[in-house]
């Protein structure tokens, strides 16, 4: 059943995960309403992954370099020019844009594992050239964003951005728009046609598709959405480090995305959320943590083999964009 | 029928079984143990919560700052803990990763409630935290030596006061150098930020003393073999001063070897590039003859004093720096002692505050920033130091050894005026 069938219930239900989330700022103890406001931003990020990966069939290695692209892109402007928050927010933007739109033009070249490996080999000179301009991004140890100028002033209201509350709901925000623009994507033509090249690019041509434009326009998007996560990240955290350029940080919203399940609108956050609560529990038992998150990723691959909402999806709810 | 069985026996809870509870449980609250606990918070333990490497690339000096960490606490419980308040240690593992670190300082202040968090090394690990720590007014102890704290970029609530930075570090080694062992210089670092601290405070120290590096070679970080590199080292090179780390270190050293021959020029290196690992490894024979900057030296020194060795024996460290009864478990012995130093730090600054509880974190700041100087004993066992409590950073005495049979010899130690510098900055003037 395609999900253009019960829309209702479609928007519904977003509307009650964005509804619950907000409620959770006023009800959640410390510690997991600081924990949520890290985890939705970051999720952010994996929904960017998802709509190349998920709905195109795009494997990238390389989102580091977008969402470190974003990261930079307000860090140094912050930091440097002294430009204020949503300035600094709209450069980390336009700099995942442009890199994306480069890096798409070129990596949409090749298909399959040559992707993987041309998107791993960007991120990786990506990752270089922090280290190389050291001067301004201070390389491997990074820098931080004065806690004096994380705050946002418009007239008479201001945003402190290192208060917990006003963070959360700026890290809500984030995650409402990114949501819904993806529901309205994956719901939109263009969607469709993504969809269309993930099972079978070869007749979505023979169709009069352009599938190397809709694939540009998804790199693209995608690149957008991981750079407003990462520059959101930098924002809200206050630090830039190239330690999110790392290939790590490109596995890892891999691994939220096929956790949570590939091409769900919501498997993103599930998958990001719970990845980060094996993590945190297991390591107050044992320095082995990293075992017991494999044994878990491997139990999760034989019982939920689309990831949890996708698992979900197939055996139940069907109606789950 | 377990549960069946449970549920009888919960069910026959009589007044007799009542009873017994309750003068079980008033046994419990009269022992000595319970009632320190169970009266006033001032008698509760204060909690330090360890931000520690215990997996990543950190993984071999977390571990030993863990050991010399639990060895200072023992001893500090022993004598009656801080304020008359025993201390407790909780542990995270922070990957040695940034963005974890922040999230684990997060957890030490609202889930564990800690009234302090203390002992991280890792310099992206301290500037990732650091801005978490401040927005929650965390008092934030590093033993890092990177020059993060004392630049004054980070916040009030950091501070590195059990180890030398690696700027005092690095300039109290140049008047040295260019007296005893030459003073044209090539310089061989990685490529990225501990590589580039290096290059940026050395280059005008030397040149301070009359001499000149001359040559200047990056070493990028993916590199794994590094023969290409040398023929770019000029020929009139008297020093290399070399700072690789990480596992290639062996291949540089065996490789430079290779280059050289026998007829080598002097080498400098710190003994970062060689920590927890044995100079007697097969492949650093190279290395003979050659000296490095240590922070404590590893290998018991002829003249070390009581402080130093007991020290060393509450560690559990022997006399080549390797853990008692396991010679191939080298320590991180120029670091770690740093860990044992910050504590006792602490404790004089939480009972110089009369610190109570975490309401009391800014008396803690303000009382860490009024110490001054730190004397040589079983509490600074490394040596003594001054304070500087506007940039809140300590300065203290460095070593140099010399590979003498596959163990190092310390040659020289420096004075604290060596390694001093200009401040870049008052961390009293931000608000608390």
């Amino acid at each position: 059943m395609s999900p253009g069938n019960s829309p209702k219930k479609v928007y519904l239900l977003h509307a009650a995960v964005i509804a619950v989330l907000f409620a959770l700022n006023f009800m959640l103890p410390e510690y997991h309403h600081g924990v949520l406001a890290r985890v939705m931003v970051l999720a952010v990020f994996a929904m960017g992954y998802n709509i190349l990966f998920g709905y195109s069939g795009l494997l990238s290695l390389g989102h580091a370099m977008f969402f470190s692209a974003g990261l930079y892109g307000a860090g140094l402007t912050v930091s440097h020019l002294g430009w204020g928050m949503a300035a600094g927010f709209a450069a980390g933007i336009a700099s995942g844009a442009l890199l994306a739109l480069v890096i798409g033009v070129l990596a949409l070249r090749t298909t399959g594992v040559a992707f993987m490996i041309v998107t791993m080999m960007f991120a990786q000179v990506f990752y270089l050239l922090t280290l190389y301009f050291a001067e301004w991004t201070r390389g491997d140890e990074g820098f931080v964003l004065a806690q004096q100028a994380r705050r946002i002033d418009l007239g008479d209201l201001h945003f402190n951005l290192t208060d917990p509350a006003t963070r959360y709901m700026a890290a809500l925000a984030l995650f409402s728009v990114v949501l819904l623009a993806t529901l309205a994507i994956v719901r939109s033509a263009h969607g469709r046609v993504l969809v269309a090249i993930r099972e079978n690019e070869e007749r979505t041509r023979m169709l009069g598709y352009d599938t190397f434009a809709n694939k540009l326009a998804a790199v693209v998007v995608s690149g957008v959405i991981c750079a407003a996560a990462g520059a959101a990240y930098a924002l809200l955290f206050g630090y830039v480090g190239s330690t999110f350029a790392t290939v790590q940080y490109s596995i890892l919203p891999l691994l939220w995305v096929l956790l949570g399940g590939a091409a769900t609108t919501l498997g993103p956050l599930v998958g990001t959320l719970f990845m980060f609560y094996v993590v945190d529990i297991t390591s107050g038992y044992t320095s082995a943590y990293l075992l017991i998150v494999g044994v878990a990723l491997i139990l999760l691959v034989l019982y939920f083999p689309k990831g949890i909402l996708g698992t979900v999806r197939e055996r139940w709810i069907k109606w789950l964009p | 029928m377990i549960d069946k069985n449970r549920n009888s026996g919960l069910l026959s809870l009589n007044r007799r079984t009542a009873l017994q509870g309750l003068a079980a449980s008033a046994g419990l609250m009269a022992a000595p143990g319970f009632v320190r606990y169970s009266q006033a918070q001032s008698s509760a333990p204060i909690k330090i919560g360890f931000q520690a490497h215990r997996t990543g690339i950190g993984a071999a000096y977390g571990r030993w700052y863990e050991k010399t960490t639990a060895a200072a606490l023992k001893l500090i419980n022993e004598a009656g803990g801080i304020n008359g308040r025993p201390v407790e240690i909780i542990t995270e593992d922070d990957g040695t990763d940034p963005k974890r670190g922040a999230e684990v300082v997060g957890k030490f202040a609202s889930q564990h409630k800690t009234d302090i968090v203390f002992g991280t090394l890792f310099s992206h690990v301290v500037i990732g935290s650091a801005p978490t720590a401040g927005e929650l007014k965390m008092p934030y102890y590093v033993v890092s030596e990177g020059h993060h704290v004392a630049s004054t970029k980070m916040n009030r609530y950091c501070f590195q006061p059990g180890i030398t930075d690696v700027k005092s570090q690095v300039i109290s080694m140049a008047p040295w150098i260019a007296a005893n062992v030459g003073k044209k210089i090539t310089m061989i670092y990685p490529d990225f930020a501990f590589g580039h601290d290096h290059r940026d405070y050395f280059t005008p120290a030397i040149a301070a003393q009359g001499g000149e590096v001359i040559a200047q070679i990056p070493i990028p970080p993916t590199e794994s073999s590094f023969t290409r590199y040398f023929p770019q080292i000029p020929a009139e090179t008297e020093v290399i001063y070399h700072v690789m780390v990480g596992p290639a270190v062996l291949t540089f050293v065996k490789e430079l070897g290779e280059f050289y021959g026998s007829n080598r020029p002097q080498l400098f290196g710190f003994i970062d590039s060689l920590e927890a690992v044995d100079v007697a490894s097969p492949g650093l024979e190279f290395l003979e003859g050659s000296h490095f900057w240590e922070g404590m030296p590893r290998y018991l020194q002829p003249d070390a004093s009581d402080a130093v060795k007991a020290y060393r024996n509450a560690v559990g460290i022997d006399e080549n720096g390797a853990a008692v009864g396991d010679p191939k478990d080298v320590s991180t012995s120029a670091h770690m002692f740093g860990c044992w130093e910050t504590l006792y730090v602490v404790k004089q600054a939480m009972e110089g505050a009369g610190y109570k509880g975490p309401e009391d974190r800014g008396k803690l700041v303000e009382a860490t920033e009024a110490l001054t100087e730190f004397k040589e004993g079983p509490e600074h066992p490394q040596g003594d130091k001054t304070f500087n409590g506007k940039i809140h950073q300590c300065f203290g005495h460095q070593n140099i050894s010399v590979v003498e049979g596959g163990k190092l010899k310390v040659v020289h130690r420096t004075s604290i005026e060596d390694g001093l510098y200009e401040p870049e900055g008052d961390y009293t003037t931000q608000a608390l």
